[in-house]
């Protein structure tokens, strides 16, 4: 999977076209434009000149194409709590500022986020916050609509790229008038959809800068009551706002239905029912309530159709209205022909899916340093308890090494616990060993490694540093030497951070070596107290280095199966079971090598065709 | 006002989304309205991964539903057969007819369905073997651009147009090799029909 057209940042440069006209005034033609280069775009009109966030599907190129365009600084924080917190400093300095995270990031940034709208902004601040219905990269599919009236906060969503580059521009103006941070939600079809734009110009800020105010920013509860009240205040200001927001749009057709969206499900609803009059909803917290009525009052049926949560139909079921329920599903994201048939309009003639046909899941690339510990693992019959990142796709057979993910930093957390219960309960010989990214470990390890050493537990703790933050890209962290703008860091010493933590047993292998690998987990996990193992080598596609692929000699080849017990994709069985490996696909990471007793596998030349192209 | 809907069904990896870009490009500059959907994240690694693009004077939705695609365009068999059904009786099905394993397959738990392409070619699927076009375009990793000359066939833009998008959107220094890709994709599906 080496393509240089995979997913990440380079398909995502930004490509304005602008000319002139023979009057020499500077005519921007439309573009097309991804919801999260829009974003980027939208705030950098605003004058926008800090950017902060985590890496997370769907939201990670929009402060990529951020950090790209002039005037703005843009940093990855190491999770989505110290990037709200910067930029909180940083607006409060006078600097409009735009966050970014997928949705369950907001949960980690949940603390900082439920006081601010207390304390209020100075310069204009921007939570973008990009949710993933149908869950097609996260562990769930949680609506961040509903931060609204929960963190009483204003929540803006865009329909499409047009929308998101104006909304996120606005966005800042809004939010110092109001004094509030503001909101706003994409989703997957907004980020990762692309539709046409016309850009316009930045517009730089003009803001003043850090005026003391203990009374607005020190949120003891002598402040923090009146700040409460002043709070009620604010948001009656907000529910102004959204009666008069200009991306709440009114469309009347047939008067018989009305329907109440937001998001990309507005474009859905135009598709599935074309002559039904829409009210698209462009502030969905605070709701514009009076709209709404106006709008129940034109229409015969009213019908919320929302992505996941009935959010939109309890308001309005809340505010009196005879809103109707309609069997639109409220798991998984919506389609046009998810609508129809709710409304029960027949689909059109299509083919049945054809049956048995084999699963494709994602899997760890070839050469991927993260399989040679898993097979480590397996082998040792170790309890894993498992963190986010691509090392999550070794609880995929053929390596099945994984017994739990459940959200970023939680595998030590678990550990530790089971840990606890196995000690006083007399399990024993059941290693219990947390695995861990480099990325995450910055994002939310180290309090739970801390609480490890703390609490004294056998738990092992093995890092994988490939260098990178993989899964959602390849971008840089706190231990990578590297900042988002490109600029060298300082590269903090994991082995030094682990043993500041409290930690004695720190060994660092690398995953690619099998032997020493599993030798250094068997002592890790003999070691009474908690040991770490830090396994590093990059990862197999940051290596641009050619190496030679191997072969299988068929003549020693026994079709033991060991080597395709590792779950590479370059290694498969030919008819007569024996192994055989794709030139074109391995990288010549030598783990199949060490895995075969029978010294069956050799090196190759390259080969000269080009396979698969992955 | 009609819309066409293409998909690109493929394996993560495989260069779906640029190829995509490559088709929306061309649309948006063909003064169409365009939208696009793809997905990035987790199915890039090795995984099912799909790309509608959508044209026409206004599109709303960028996703569509089964039965829905104009043109389907796998870039490998197995996902050609997967993704079927989301193509319109009667719409136009481009196959490249390579095979790449997936992990149940590699595995042994799972095992190459027989008979897929006959039963492709009887939907009327059209043929070719775009890595090969690759490798005779000078340029192995232009197989999606093979693969975007055989779509081109069945649309109504430009030749001049796809080649200029093409141009501005690879690196620079593989644009003949990606130009060259697209004419013999192009070629390839001139009567309709591939040779391989
Ligand atoms: C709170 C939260 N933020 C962001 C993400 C998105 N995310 C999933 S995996 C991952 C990166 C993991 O990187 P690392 O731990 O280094 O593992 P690698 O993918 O490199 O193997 C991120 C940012 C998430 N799932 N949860």
């Amino acid at each position: 999977m080496r393509s240089p057209c995979s997913s990440g940042s380079a398909s995502l440069l930004m490509q304005f076209a602008i000319r002139t006209d023979p009057g020499e005034r500077t005519i921007v033609a439309p573009v097309l434009l991804s919801g999260n280069e829009a974003i980027a775009r939208g705030a950098w009109e605003a004058g926008v000149r800090f950017g902060s966030g985590y890496p997370g599907t769907p939201s990670t190129e929009i402060l990529i194409a951020l950090a790209k365009l002039p005037g703005v600084r843009c940093e990855w924080a190491p999770n989505e709590k110290v990037a709200l917190e910067v930029a909180i400093g940083a607006g409060m300095a006078g600097h409009r500022s735009l966050v970014t995270m997928k949705h369950v990031g907001l949960n980690v940034a949940a603390d900082p986020l439920m006081t601010l709208a207390y304390t209020g902004v100075s310069a204009g601040v921007v939570i973008l916050v990009a949710d993933d219905p149908g869950m097609h990269s996260s562990q769930n599919e949680q609506d961040s609509r509903n931060w609204g009236p929960f963190g009483k906060i204003p929540i803006l969503e865009p329909s499409d790229s047009a929308e998101a580059l104006a909304m996120v521009r606005d966005a800042f103006g809004l939010s110092e008038r109001l004094d509030m941070p503001v909101l706003v939600r994409s989703t997957t079809r907004l980020s990762h959809g692309k539709t046409l734009v016309e850009v316009g110009e930045r517009v730089e800020s003009d803001t003043p800068g850090y005026r003391k105010s203990a009374a607005k920013w020190v949120m003891v509860p002598g402040n923090a009551r009146g700040r409460r009240v002043d709070l009620e205040k604010r948001l009656a200001a907000a529910r102004a706002e959204s009666e008069s927001f200009a991306y709440t749009v009114e469309e009347m057709r047939d008067a018989s239905l009305g329907i109440v969206c937001s998001g990309v499900v507005y474009q859905y609803v135009r598709e599935a029912l074309p002559d039904a009059s829409t009210l698209r909803i462009g502030m969905s917290f605070p709701l514009p309530e009076d709209r709404i009525r106006e709008f129940a009052g034109k229409v015969g049926r009213l019908v919320a159709i929302e992505e996941l949560d009935p959010y939109l139909r309890s308001s309005l079921a809340a505010m009196g209205l005879a809103v109707q329920v309609v069997p639109v599903p409220h798991i998984g994201e919506l389609s046009p022909g998810r609508i129809a048939d709710a409304f029960g309009i027949a689909a059109p003639d299509t083919r049945d899916p054809m049956d048995d046909l084999p699963a494709r899941p994602p899997m760890l690339c070839p050469g991927c340093p993260h399989r040679g510990v898993f097979a480590a693992l397996r082998t040792m019959g170790a309890v894993v308890q498992g963190d986010i990142g691509c090392y999550a796709l070794a609880a995929l057979p053929p390596l099945s090494a994984m017994d739990s993910c459940v959200d970023m930093g939680a595998s030590i957390g678990m550990a530790h616990g089971m840990s606890v219960v196995n000690a006083s309960t007399g399990v024993s010989g059941v290693p219990v060993v947390a695995v861990i990214g480099d990325s995450t470990f910055a994002h939310s390890g180290l309090t739970g490694l801390l609480n490890a050493v703390y609490n004294n537990t056998d738990t092992t703790v093995v890092i994988l540093d490939n260098r990178t933050t993989a899964m959602t890209g390849h971008q840089d962290n706190p231990f990578t030497g590297r900042t988002l703008m490109g600029v060298p860091a300082p590269e903090i010493d994991i082995e030094a951070v682990v043993r500041a933590l409290g930690v004695t047993s720190v060994q660092t292998v690398n995953p690619n070596l099998l032997k020493p690998t599993a030798k250094a987990l068997g002592e890790a996990v003999a070691f009474p107290g908690v040991s770490v193992v830090i396994a590093r080598a990059p990862c197999a596609l940051l290596d641009k280095e050619p190496h030679d692929p191997f072969a299988v000699d068929e003549d020693e080849c026994t079709a033991c199966g060991e080597c395709i017990r590792l779950g590479c994709p370059a290694i498969s069985r030919d008819d007569t079971a024996k192994a055989v490996i794709d030139t074109a696909l391995c990288v010549g990471c030598r783990q199949c090598v060490q895995v075969c007793r029978y010294g069956a596998i050799v090196r190759a030349g390259r080969a000269c065709d080009i396979g698969s192209g992955l | 006002m009609s819309v066409t809907s293409v998909m690109l069904v493929g394996v993560g990896g495989q260069g779906t989304i640029l190829a995509s870009d490559v088709l929306a490009k061309v649309a948006a500059t063909s003064g169409l309205d365009v939208k696009l959907a793809e997905v990035h994240g987790m199915s890039q690694r090795g995984g099912s991964v799909d790309t509608v693009v959508r044209f026409g004077e206004q599109v709303f939705s960028p996703t569509i539903d089964p039965g829905v695609a104009d043109h389907l365009v796998s870039f490998e068999l197995i996902e050609a057969a997967r993704w079927l059904h989301w193509l319109r009786p009667g719409g136009r099905l481009v196959v490249n007819n390579n095979v790449i394993a997936s992990l149940p397959m590699l595995t042994g738990s799972c095992v190459m369905p027989t008979g897929l392409e006959a039963a492709l070619a009887y939907e009327g699927a059209v043929f070719l073997d775009a890595e090969e076009l690759a490798c005779e375009a000078g340029s192995p990793r232009s197989a999606n651009i093979v693969l975007m000359g055989a779509l081109s066939v069945g649309l109504p833009f430009p030749e001049q147009v796809w080649r200029d998008v093409i141009t501005k959107r690879v690196p620079p220094k593989t644009v003949e090799g990606n130009l060259a890709a697209f004419e013999l994709g192009m070629r390839a599906c001139a009567h309709g029909v591939c040779e391989i």
